[in-house]
C-alpha cells in the first residue's frame, strides 16, 4: 500500500527513439513503458493484458530484443530504441505492395488473428525470433510464441502464421537479392 | 463471372488496423483528452456487514476529484441493480448495487469509487479509504451452499434461488420397465471467459447538449444505452454507447449493466470531464463473472440394446452471490443436456444455490459443456455396462434425420418450444467415426500397449441451440459514391462481423465486397438489436442483413427501372451497376441510382452530376417522393425468427498418459460439426480451433480455486492456467456437415460457441479408456490423474467392465 505523498511525484523527462523517431515526455518514475507508450506518446497499439508479465500483449523490441513493457518504468530506458506494432510496417514498396511486414502479411492471410487484442504482442515477438532465425522448423514456430497468451485462436494459425512469415521474408531477401 | 461470397475464405477486413497497431479499444479511446481515471475499493472479505466509510485520508490525495459510496447514488442509481432474465422458478432472485450498500457477498464486490487525475493516483487513494468491516460466515462451494449451515442472504436461509423441474413423457414408468438400470453423480468446476482485454467505461459528458457517449467493452452496446439511461435519468436519445474494438468476450461481457457501466458515466457527468476506468487483471478475477460450477445426479434406465427408456437428472448450480443474468445457465444444461437423443421419457431439476463467490453468467457454451459431459457420460456408462461399442449406444439413441423438425417437448432458454430445425446425427457419427479411425482403435492401442505406452479415445455429441431471438436488425444505405454503408446493432469481440457481413451484402445486392463497410455495436448507427451471444450474430445479423440488402436492391431495381424505362424484372445488378439483362450497355452504377432516389439532389459530387443524364422531367401532378417511398437509397429490416436453430456437432480425441507424470497429451483431435451455411469456411474454422481450446483448458487446466473464506487463490495468469501454445494439439482435424435451417433466408445456424462444447465429456471418456477406471469429475489435472491412479492401484475404485473387443 503506498502512502500518500505530500507534494506531487517527482517527474522525469524520458526520451526514447521509438519506431526511428525521436519522442520524450515527462512522466513520474513510477510510469511504466506501456503506459508511457500508450497514454504519454499515444501509441495505443501496444496493450496491456495482465500487468504482471504473463501475457505477453504488451511485449515491445528494445534495442531489437522482445521484452515486456508492463514490467519496465519507461524512466529506466530513456535513451533506448524502442519498436512498437505501428513500426512494424513501412510504406509499400516493391515486394512488398501493403506495406505490410511479412509477420503482419502472414497474420493475415493466415487467419491468425480473431479479437486483436493480443495480436501486437505476437507480432513484435516473432519480428524478433525470425531476425535471429529465419528459418524454424515448426517446433522452433511454437516455441517462438510459447510466452504469449491468445484467448480467441487456439494458436494453430499463429504458428501457421510464423512459418508463412518466414516464408514471405526470405522470398523478399532473395527479392532484393536479384 | 459472377463471384460468390457467401461459402467462401475471405480474409478479414478488420485485419489491417488490428495487426498495424490502429485498432480502438476502449482504454484507447481519447488519449490526450485528459480523461479522468477511476479505481474501486473492492471488498476483500467474502462476506461482511460495512460500517462507517472514512474518505478523509484519501481525499487528501494529490489529484483525487472525487469519491463516491452508496450514499452518493441517486434515485435508480442507488436501486440495486436489475434482474435482466427473470424467471417464474425464480422465487428469490437478488442482485447487488452499483456501490455496496450494507454488506457485501464476494471478494471483489465494488465499495467506493475514487475518480483522480490518473490511475496510480486513485489507486493510491483507494488505498486510503478505511472501510469497516464485520465479518460474516462465508459460503463456498456446492456442498455448503446446500448444507446452508449459514445463509448467504440472511432473508434466503436455503441459500435456494431458484429451482425448476421439467418432464417429458413418464419417467417413472421408463425406469421401472428399464431391464438396466444406473444411478451416479457429476461434476464440473468453475471457470470463466477470460478475454485478454478485461472490462473496460469510457465516458463523455456534453454540458451544452445534456448528452452522454460511453464507450464500453461490451457484447451489446444497445442495451448497455438503455440501462445507462434508465439508471441514470436520462432520455434514451441523449445516450449514446459504442462497442468499440473489444478484446474478446466470451459471454463475460454479455452481462450488463456492469456497475462500472453506470458509474463511470455518472462521475463524468457529475465531474463535467471524461472519466474512465479499465479493469486490471485480479479486478477482472474477482468482480467480472464465472461460469460452470455444477454437481450433478444421473438416474438412467436402458434396454438391452443401450436405448434410453428413462433419463432422470438433477443437478445443483453455483450462481455465486447473486442472480442479475437469471438462471439461463441451469435452464441451458437441462435442455440441452439431450443433445442428438430422444429417450423414451426425460425429468430434470435443478436448484440454483448461492454462495459468497463472484456471479455466474455465461461463459462460451453457457451450461452446455456440463449437460454433454452429463449425457456423453451417460452415454458411455451404458456402453460399459452392456458391453457395447460407445458409438453403438449413441447411434440407437439418435434422432433421425426424417423425425426433423423434432420437439423435444420441453421449454428452451428463450422461453419457446425446444424443437430442432434440422441436422443429420448419423451421418455425422460416420464422418467422426471415419475421421479418427474409430474402428481400427481397438489395434492401434494393443500396438501402443505393446510399445508401454497408454492411450485412448474418447467420442462427444451434442446439439447447440443457436441464434435465439428475439430479433436483431440491420440498416443498409447505398452513398452516391456507390459505397455501401451497413450498420447492425449487435457487436463485435473477434468473430470476423465486418467481414462476414460484408460478404453477405455482396452477394445479396450484387456490389464488390471491397465497397461494403461494416460497422457494429453503435447506437448513433443502429438503435434496435440485442446482444452478441448463443451463436446468434451470424443467424441473427446475417439474415437481417440479408433481408436488407433485398430490400434495398428492390429499391434500387424500381428506381433504376423508371431512369432505364423498362421493367424492374428485366434488370440485374452486377458488380455495382444496374443493367439490362443481356444489354449491359443499358446500364446506370448504383452510386447515381441512390442520386436519382433522392428527389432533392444538388451536384455536389461527380456521381450526382452524372445522373442528370437519367433525370425524367418531373410528372407535377405527383408528390416528388411517391407513396411508400422515401428518399435514399437505403432501408432497414429486422429478422424475427420463431424459435432457435439447431447447430450440432460431435468430437472425438485420442490421448496419451504418461505412466510417470500422469500428464495427459491430446494426441489427435477430430472435430465435425454442423453450422448449417458456411458464410466463410476460415472464420469457421477459426472459431471452431479457438472454442476447442477453451474446451480443453477446461478439461485439463482451468479451474477457480476458492478457499474456504472465499478468496480466490489463483486470481492472476500465473496462478490460473490459461493454456499457452504449448498445451495444445498440434493440428486439428475438421470436417463440416451442412444441414441449412430451414428457419432463416441463407440457411445459418451459428458457430461461435460449438468448439468448447464436448470437450470436457471427449477428454474424460479418452482418458476413462486409457486408464480403466472411471472419470465423473473435470477438470482433470496431472495431480488429481495421479492421485485417481493410486486410489484405483490401492483397489478404492472400481475397475470399468470389460469392452468389447
Amino acid at each position: 500500500m503506498t502512502e500518500p505523498t505530500e507534494q506531487r511525484e517527482s517527474l522525469h523527462e524520458v526520451k526514447l527513439t521509438v519506431n526511428g523517431g525521436t519522442r520524450s515526455a515527462t512522466v513520474t518514475a513510477r510510469r511504466t513503458l506501456s503506459d508511457f507508450l500508450r497514454h504519454d506518446l499515444g501509441l495505443t497499439g501496444t496493450h496491456v493484458g495482465c500487468e504482471h508479465g504473463v501475457c505477453g500483449a504488451c511485449t515491445v523490441l528494445l534495442d531489437d530484443a522482445p521484452v515486456r513493457s508492463c514490467l519496465i518504468f519507461a524512466v529506466s530506458v530513456s535513451g533506448q530504441r524502442v519498436t512498437t506494432v505501428e513500426g512494424l510496417a513501412g510504406e509499400p514498396e516493391a515486394g512488398r505492395p501493403s506495406g505490410l511486414s511479412p509477420v503482419q502479411q502472414a497474420f493475415h492471410e493466415c487467419h491468425a488473428l480473431q479479437c486483436g487484442f493480443c495480436t501486437p504482442g505476437f507480432l513484435t515477438t516473432v519480428t524478433a525470433c525470425l531476425a535471429a532465425n529465419p528459418a524454424p522448423t515448426r517446433d522452433q514456430a511454437v516455441e517462438m510464441i510459447a510466452g504469449n497468451l491468445c484467448r480467441c485462436t487456439g494458436y494453430q494459425n499463429i504458428v501457421d502464421a510464423v512459418l508463412r512469415a518466414a516464408e514471405l521474408q526470405s522470398a523478399e531477401v532473395q527479392g532484393r537479392q536479384k | 463471372m459472377v463471384t460468390r461470397y457467401i461459402g467462401a475464405p475471405v480474409r478479414r477486413v478488420e485485419d489491417l488496423r488490428l495487426i498495424t497497431g490502429n485498432g480502438r479499444y476502449t482504454d484507447d479511446i481519447g488519449i490526450g483528452t485528459g480523461a479522468l481515471e477511476v479505481a474501486f475499493v473492492r471488498s476483500p472479505h467474502a462476506h461482511a456487514d460495512i460500517g462507517e466509510i472514512d474518505v478523509t485520508r484519501a481525499l487528501d490525495v494529490p489529484g483525487v476529484m472525487a469519491i463516491y459510496t452508496h450514499e452518493d447514488l441517486e434515485d435508480a442509481a442507488a436501486e440495486p441493480l436489475p434482474v435482466l432474465i427473470p424467471h417464474p422458478s425464480m422465487h428469490a432472485p437478488r442482485t447487488g448495487y452499483a456501490l455496496a450498500k450494507d454488506v457485501v457477498h464476494h471478494v471483489g464486490e465494488p465499495i467506493a469509487m475514487v475518480v483522480a487525475e490518473s490511475r496510480s493516483l486513485a489507486e493510491d487513494a483507494a488505498a486510503l479509504i478505511d472501510v469497516e468491516y464485520r465479518r460474516l460466515p462465508a459460503v463456498v462451494g456446492i456442498p455448503a451452499a446446500r448444507a446452508a449451515d449459514h445463509a448467504v442472504h440472511r432473508d434466503i436461509p436455503d441459500n435456494i434461488a431458484a429451482h425448476l423441474v421439467q418432464q417429458v413423457g413418464d419417467v417413472d414408468a421408463g425406469m421401472d420397465a428399464a431391464p438396466h438400470r444406473l444411478s451416479f453423480d457429476l461434476t464440473i468446476e468453475r471457470s470463466c471467459s477470460m478475454p485478454l482485454e478485461g472490462k473496460a467505461v469510457h465516458a463523455r459528458w456534453d454540458p451544452d447538449d445534456r448528452s452522454l457517449r460511453v464507450y464500453s467493452s461490451t457484447q451489446t452496446a444497445t442495451s448497455v444505452r438503455a440501462a445507462i439511461a434508465a439508471k441514470l435519468g436520462l432520455p434514451l436519445p441523449k445516450v449514446e454507447v459504442i462497442a468499440p474494438d473489444v478484446g474478446g468476450g466470451f459471454g463475460v461481457k454479455i452481462m450488463h449493466p456492469w456497475p462500472e457501466e453506470i458509474l463511470v458515466p455518472m462521475a463524468a457527468m457529475r465531474l463535467g470531464r471524461p472519466v474512465k476506468w479499465t479493469e486490471d487483471r485480479r479486478e477482472h478475477f474477482i468482480s467480472s463473472a464465472h461460469e460452470r460450477g455444477q454437481e450433478h445426479h444421473i438416474d438412467v434406465g436402458f434396454d438391452d440394446a443401450g436405448k434410453i427408456l428413462a433419463l432422470d437428472v438433477s443437478f445443483w448450480h453455483d450462481n455465486g452471490a447473486y442472480t442479475p443474468y437469471g438462471i439461463i445457465c441451469p435452464i441451458v444444461t437441462s435442455t440441452q443436456l439431450l443433445g442428438p437423443y430422444k429417450p423414451g421419457a426425460y425429468r430434470v431439476e435443478f436448484h440454483s444455490v448461492y454462495t459468497t463467490t463472484v456471479i455466474v453468467t455465461p461463459y462460451r457454451g453457457a451450461g452446455r459443456p456440463q449437460g454433454v459431459f452429463a449425457m456423453e457420460r451417460t452415454m458411455d456408462r451404458i456402453a460399459e455396462t452392456l458391453g457395447l461399442d460407445r458409438a453403438q449406444v449413441r447411434a440407437v439413441n439418435f434422432i433421425q434425420p426424417d423425425e426433423f423438425p423434432y420437439d423435444q417437448g420441453l421449454i428452451f432458454q428463450d422461453g419457446r418450444p425446444l424443437i430442432y430445425d434440422s441436422g443429420n446425427y448419423p451421418a455425422q457419427l460416420d464422418m467422426i467415426k471415419d475421421m479418427i479411425g474409430w474402428d481400427e482403435f481397438p489395434a492401434l492401442k494393443a500396438e501402443a500397449a505393446r510399445q508401454g505406452r497408454r492411450i485412448g479415445i474418447g467420442l462427444g455429441c451434442y446439439v447447440e441451440g443457436t441464434g435465439p431471438g428475439p430479433y436483431e436488425g440491420a440498416h443498409i444505405q447505398v452513398l452516391t459514391d456507390g459505397s455501401v454503408e451497413v450498420a447492425i446493432g449487435l457487436t463485435s469481440q473477434g468473430q470476423g462481423h465486418q467481414t462476414v457481413f460484408a460478404q453477405i451484402v455482396a452477394d445479396e445486392l450484387g456490389v464488390p465486397f471491397e465497397s461494403v463497410r461494416v460497422t457494429t455495436g453503435d447506437t448513433r448507427r443502429f438503435g434496435y438489436a440485442v446482444g452478441t451471444f448463443a451463436s446468434r450474430a451470424a443467424v441473427m445479423s446475417g439474415s437481417a442483413v440479408a433481408l436488407a440488402a433485398r430490400a434495398v436492391r428492390a429499391k434500387a431495381l424500381r428506381v433504376a427501372s423508371d431512369a432505364l424505362e423498362c421493367a424492374a424484372t428485366d434488370l440485374e445488378i452486377t458488380a455495382g451497376v444496374v443493367a439490362v439483362k443481356g444489354n449491359p450497355t443499358a446500364s446506370i452504377p448504383l452510386g447515381q441510382v441512390a442520386v436519382l432516389s433522392n428527389p432533392l439532389r444538388y451536384a455536389f459530387d461527380e456521381a450526382a452530376k452524372a445522373a442528370t443524364q437519367f433525370a425524367r422531367p418531373a410528372d407535377p401532378s405527383t408528390s416528388p417522393v411517391a407513396e411508400g417511398e422515401s428518399p435514399g437509397l437505403e432501408s432497414s429490416d429486422y429478422y424475427s425468427p420463431p424459435r432457435s436453430t439447431f447447430a450440432s456437432g460431435m468430437h472425438a480425441a485420442i490421448i496419451e498418459i504418461d505412466d510417470d507424470t500422469s500428464e495427459i497429451t491430446i494426441n489427435r483431435y477430430c472435430v465435425v460439426h454442423d453450422c448449417g451455411t458456411l458464410i466463410n469456411p476460415m472464420i469457421v474454422r477459426g472459431q471452431v480451433h479457438g472454442g476447442v481450446v477453451q474446451g480443453i483448458a477446461g478439461a485439463l487446466y482451468e479451474t477457480l480455486a476458492y478457499d474456504e473464506h472465499g478468496q480466490l487463490l489463483n486470481a492472476s495468469f500465473m496462478d490460473f492456467l490459461m493454456p499457452y501454445v504449448t498445451e495444445v494439439p498440434p493440428r486439428f482435424e475438421i470436417g463440416h456437415q451442412e444441414t441449412p435451417s430451414p428457419l432463416n433466408p441463407l440457411g445459418i445456424k451459428g458457430a461461435g460457441e460449438a468448439g468448447v462444447i464436448p470437450v470436457s465429456a471427449v477428454i474424460a471418456a479418452a482418458v476413462e479408456d486409457a486408464m480403466g477406471f472411471r472419470i465423473d469429475a473435470m477438470p482433470l489435472n496431472p495431480s488429481r490423474l495421479f492421485d485417481l491412479r493410486r486410489d484405483f492401484d490401492a483397489g478404492r475404485l472400481e475397475p470399468l467392465k470389460g469392452r468389447p473387443e
